[in-house]
């Protein structure tokens, strides 16, 4: 793959729910590998852009390419498996199955066996395996066959991240990813992240600068869904018009 | 301890019409019928999230298709079984295009718009259907040349094919696929961001499961030689979501449970009540207040505690 393509590339994408414009002429363009942080106050319009890059919601106009391809029309699972990946939020695991399983659905999803109506989903070892393998790094293994309402908040968080990277995305989405979290646990999710393979685009959105921040190597600041500052973290940072945003406030 | 009861629960179906009179023995083959019909609603409700009030469609509409083309057209009973069975899912297939628009209250409505259109043309079109006389005459099919015009043979008939209607539905909530789908019942916003295509796989299950309906309409007009209107109406379609809901959905064995005490209810009461149905309600009512999840897992829930409590 040659590394001029961006791995994820936005072009003047505008969405309105109703009259009130959620993204305005928002351009982004993500290169293979990157760490990109997007941050922006409360209401600025960076889960709704997740949901236009995932497929949740069709963009009212503009163009949004994964790897060079126009993926702008294309429905959520499509997106998947052109090597989509993301993390909520808000959890959204599958509560009353095992964390083993949860995982498992994310590795069938990418699997031709979804199809599959005869053979029971836990006679294939190999997925099973590699579930059980990317709960692990995750620090879940012990815990693995444990159902997801029955484990504390933070590890949620763990299974949602695992979940994702169980897929082995070209880009990974991950929203919020520290969010409700303790400090401690900030520290072991910030290691997770941290350890992702380079393969992995990291496209990530934090409401909250301070911690995320050594993650990112880009930062895109958004504000009433429009590119306010958009570039290197440092000279983000300090730009003024950062601080506008958020001492303003 | 679970499979040597279950093997022991079928030896007894199987030697039942042994010792139990003509009565009984209908009366099981017309647990057996519900149950299968049940069943095939529970694909949708219990493991789709998909709460159908149309799926005496598929019921009244294979019974129609077999007894339509054995006198209109003068097939076998057998090709017409498969004739039934393939319109019946053609049919499934468009029902589902329409009704899978929507999920949740919008996707009942539309069921049972689809299934009220089926009973009107059953009325109306009088050429085809003979309306409100409904069609009779009709005959049991012969499989190895096997006279199944007596009670017992008919039960023995009807239960082979209830063991392998459990046995192929046990197999499909348990696949790889049957997980996707509880997985879309669960949340289907995630599976489809995980790369499950949410919409094919309900219409691939609203499909499996018109044809078991199918099945369930074949050995109903079987059992019958008669089909009518009623047979599509809104309340066959509502006895067997209350079935479902009455045993417990989501689970292989409470739509057989809730479609016995269904039909147990409905030929005892009728004998002595004359407002049977209203009786009927007062029943699911009842299991509905004190075993809200359904008689089989309310059961499990209160039995599992009783260990609890001891060990």
């Amino acid at each position: 793959m040659s590394a001029s393509v961006p791995a994820l590339e936005i072009i003047n994408l505008r969405k309105f729910f109703g009259g009130l414009p959620a993204t305005q002429d928002v351009n982004l363009q993500v290169m293979p590998g990157e760490r990109r942080l997007i941050i922006g106050p409360n209401g600025a319009g960076k889960t709704t852009l997740f949901n236009q890059i995932t497929g949740d919601f069709l963009p009212t106009s503009g163009q949004i390419k994964l790897f060079g391809a126009d993926i702008t029309r294309m429905k959520p699972h499509e997106r998947a498996h052109m090597g989509l990946s993301r993390t909520y939020q808000i959890i959204t695991l599958f509560s009353k199955d095992t964390l083993v399983h949860n995982v498992t659905l994310g590795l069938l999803g990418l699997s031709p066996a979804r199809w599959n109506l005869f053979k029971p989903l836990d006679h294939y070892q190999e997925m099973e395996v590699e579930a059980r393998r990317v709960l692990g790094l995750v620090g879940l293994g012990s815990m693995a066959d444990r159902l997801v309402s029955e484990i504390a908040y933070g590890q949620k968080r763990r299974v949602e991240i695992a979940m994702a990277m169980a897929q082995k995305p070209k880009l990974l989405l991950l929203d919020e990813p520290l969010a409700g979290l303790s400090a401690e646990e900030r520290t072991t999710i910030k290691e997770l992240i941290a350890a992702i393979p380079r393969e992995t685009t990291l496209v990530m959105i934090e409401h909250d600068m301070d911690t995320a921040l050594d993650l990112a190597e880009t930062v895109t600041l958004l504000h009433y869904g429009k590119v306010i500052v958009d570039g290197q973290r440092d000279a983000v940072i300090a730009d003024e018009k950062t601080r506008e945003v958020y001492l303003g406030h | 301890m679970k499979r040597i009861s279950g093997a022991l629960f079928l030896a007894v179906l199987c030697i039942f019409p042994l010792f139990a009179g003509d009565f009984y023995i209908n009366l099981a083959s017309q647990i057996l019928i519900a149950a299968i019909f049940a069943m095939s609603l529970n694909l949708l409700v219990g493991y789709g999230g998909l709460t159908s009030l149309g799926h005496a469609s598929f019921l009244g509409f294979a019974a129609y298709a077999s007894a339509w083309s054995t006198t209109h057209m003068g097939l076998g009973v057998g090709t017409a079984a498969i004739v039934a069975i393939l319109a019946t899912m053609v049919m499934a297939g468009l029902f589902g295009m329409i009704a899978l628009r929507a999920t949740g209250l919008g996707f009942l409505m539309i069921t049972l718009a689809l299934s009220q259109v089926l009973w009107g043309l059953a009325y109306r079109w009088v050429a085809v259907t003979n309306g409100d006389n409904g069609m009779s005459g009709l005959a049991r099919p012969m499989p190895f040349g096997i006279s199944l015009d007596s009670g017992a043979n008919y039960y023995w008939f009807t239960l082979v094919v209830f063991v392998v209607a459990y046995w192929l539905m046990a197999i499909f909530v348990s696949s790889a696929f049957g997980s996707a789908l509880r997985g879309t019942r669960d949340q289907a916003r995630r599976m489809s961001a995980l790369g499950h295509d949410v919409w094919m796989i309900r219409w691939i299950t609203f499909i499996y499961a018109g044809f078991w309906g199918a099945v369930s309409g074949l050995l109903y007009v079987y059992y019958t030689k008669y089909i009518h209107p009623s047979s599509l109406s809104i309340t066959a379609s509502a006895e067997g979501l209350l079935s479902v809901i009455a045993g417990g959905s989501g689970t292989l064995g409470g739509p057989v449970v809730g479609a016995a005490l269904l039909i147990i209810l409905k030929n005892y009461a009728s004998a002595y009540v004359e407002r049977w149905n209203m009786l009927l309600g007062f029943v699911f009512l009842f299991i509905v207040l004190v075993l809200p999840e359904g008689i089989v897992p309310g059961l499990k829930r209160i039995f599992s505690r009783r260990q609890g409590g001891q060990s």
